[in-house]
């Protein structure tokens, strides 16, 4: 059964054996506004904990989404190329960004789960 | 990498300060006096009333100001198809009065200053004596008996002398005027107006919405002004605005800001807008913004504000950078300002580098983003002059991925300003 994490950057890892599934958001997408572009890794590429990922550009301005944990991608999601707007109507669903095979799964410890940081968003 | 740096994803707040950072030109100059602009970010008349909208409040020019009220995208859309309310308090406004103020004038600004009918506004520019821009800025000649006159300092030079009203970019007021205290003769006096607010009310609905309370501003044509009474007060209003539509500036006393406000958004044409869809709109319109694609080191010529010049003045010379720019008008300045489409989806923003064939930075990308109207990427970007022809591909270094540019005419979207008999 997955289970899903959160992270004070605002990403959403949901976690099923050693797949990681990372995605922004739906605080973080309100945040950002209309996202017109954005650029996933490639699958096979090496990801690094805290290390830039992929980017998310909405009209005024481009961010970074780190990674969340250490990997490597297996796959992207393809969608956002043609329909960045996912991001902003279904964050947490078809709007995820990419999938990661798990190199070390106690990164997952500290993180946050749902209410932790639906409780983080509230004290914003 | 010379590219503007980004934020996480993690900071919203953050980011959300740095586009407005980077959306106009407030970050500290070399030269700048560091007393110049408050430390910690004032109070604008509509505060609270942004607040109490839904407006998402960043620092921006020293002062507290709305981003966004829905969302940039919307936000301009509907500006486009409809009007869209602004707020810019934080630009300076400024009253000129005293004998010979046009000819005091006219040793600061390349404007025909002199010629200016009363109730006519013309864009113009602060040189310094290279030819550098300090700013830029809308300059109108004041008929007797306007709002601004009763009670205010030299006003009873209005009726012989003229008058002077300038709206010149909130970022660079202090030092607007410091550079102009210093070089105006003694008998002009310059009041900061800082007890009036600012509103723009811009779309193809904004002439009808604004009508509806204050009758008579449909008479104004473009770059216009004229006092009209907006919801009952007594305003200066002008039909001029930074977004390539028709639409208004409204100048009002501070304390009745709220009730202007508050009768504009009653018109079903009219929203609130923030400063982000503000800087879109203006990119798409081809407007050059103050610190990023105009400073110091960039001339009238460069920039391709060639029509800020006037023609008189051209020949008559006497402001600041006349011969250099004269020069530079003979044999083409080295660089100059032109807008790009950009191939692809990605943005392409501030900072990015223009490159020539061998991979070298020839220019700069001086503002960029996404286009809501044309749903593409668009960016201004000072070329070598010899890329600068309508068509020419351009290309674009940004965190070191490269990105192909057009030259493509500006505006990217026409203007429809309401012009003297259309």
């Amino acid at each position: 059964m997955a289970e899903t994490f959160f992270t004070k950057d605002h990403e959403w890892i949901r976690v099923e054996g050693d797949t990681a599934t990372v995605g922004i958001t739906d605080y973080a997408q309100a945040q950002l506004g209309d996202i017109v572009f954005a650029e996933t890794p490639p699958a096979g590429a090496k990801l690094e904990k805290g290390k830039e990922a992929a980017v998310v550009e909405s009209v005024k301005a481009a961010s970074d989404v780190y990674a969340p944990v250490t990997g490597e991608v297996i796959e992207a999601n393809g969608a956002l190329e043609a329909d960045p707007a996912l991001v902003n109507t279904a964050p947490e669903s078809e709007g995820w960004f990419f999938k990661v095979r798990l190199a070390d799964a106690s990164e997952l410890d500290g993180l946050m789960d749902e209410s932790a940081y639906k409780a983080f968003v509230e004290g914003l | 990498m010379n590219g503007p740096k980004r934020s996480a994803v993690a900071s919203p707040r953050t980011e959300t300060g740095m586009s407005i950072e980077r959306m106009e030109g407030i970050e500290p100059k070399g030269e700048a006096d560091p007393d110049a602009v408050p430390d910690a970010p004032a109070s604008l008349p509509l505060d609270a009333w942004h607040e109490a909208h839904g407006g998402r409040m960043v620092e921006f020019a020293g002062y507290h100001m709305p981003v966004q009220y829905e969302g940039v995208m919307p936000e301009h859309l509907w500006t486009r198809a409809h009007a869209g309310l602004f707020d810019v308090s934080h630009m300076g406004q400024l009253l000129f009065t005293g004998g010979g103020v046009a000819e005091a004038l006219e040793a600061l600004l390349p404007a025909d200053v002199k010629g200016l009918s009363e109730g006519r506004m013309r864009y113009s520019l602060l040189l310094a004596e290279n030819g550098g821009i300090l700013d830029d800025l809308m300059l109108t000649r004041l008929p007797a008996g306007t709002p601004f006159a009763s009670g205010e300092p030299g006003a009873a030079w209005l009726d012989t002398n003229g008058s002077f009203y300038m709206v010149v970019n909130g970022a660079t007021k202090w030092d607007d005027i410091a550079h102009l205290r210093e070089h105006l003769p003694d008998e002009i006096t310059l009041n900061h107006m800082e007890d009036r607010a600012l509103l723009a009310l811009q779309g193809p609905e904004a002439a009808a919405a604004l009508a509806r309370v204050a009758p008579g501003v449909e008479a104004l044509s473009f770059m216009t002004a004229g006092a009209f009474t907006v919801a009952g007060v007594e305003a200066w209003v002008s039909r001029s605005g930074y977004t390539g539509e028709d639409g208004f500036e409204i100048s009002i006393p501070a304390v009745a800001a709220e009730k202007v406000a508050d009768a504009l958004l009653a018109q079903p044409e009219v929203k609130p807008i923030g400063l982000g869809a503000r800087d879109s709109l203006r990119l798409e319109a081809g407007l050059p913004l103050y610190g990023h694609d105009l400073d110091e080191e960039t001339t009238p010529v460069a920039a391709d504000l060639g029509f800020a010049l006037s023609r008189r003045r051209r020949e008559e010379g006497g402001f600041p950078g006349h011969a250099r720019i004269m020069l530079e008008r003979e044999q083409g300045a080295i660089q100059k300002r032109v807008g790009l489409v950009v191939e692809g989806r990605q943005p392409v923003r501030e900072g990015a580098l223009v490159l020539d064939g061998e991979g070298s930075e020839v220019g700069r990308v001086t503002s960029g983003g996404f286009s809501p109207t044309l749903q593409r990427p668009i960016a201004m970007a000072y070329v070598p002059a010899a890329s600068a022809e309508a068509g020419t591909e351009i290309r674009l270094e940004q965190r070191g991925k490269l990105f192909t540019g057009t030259v493509t005419p500006l505006p990217f979207v026409p203007h429809r300003y309401h012009r003297k008999g259309a």
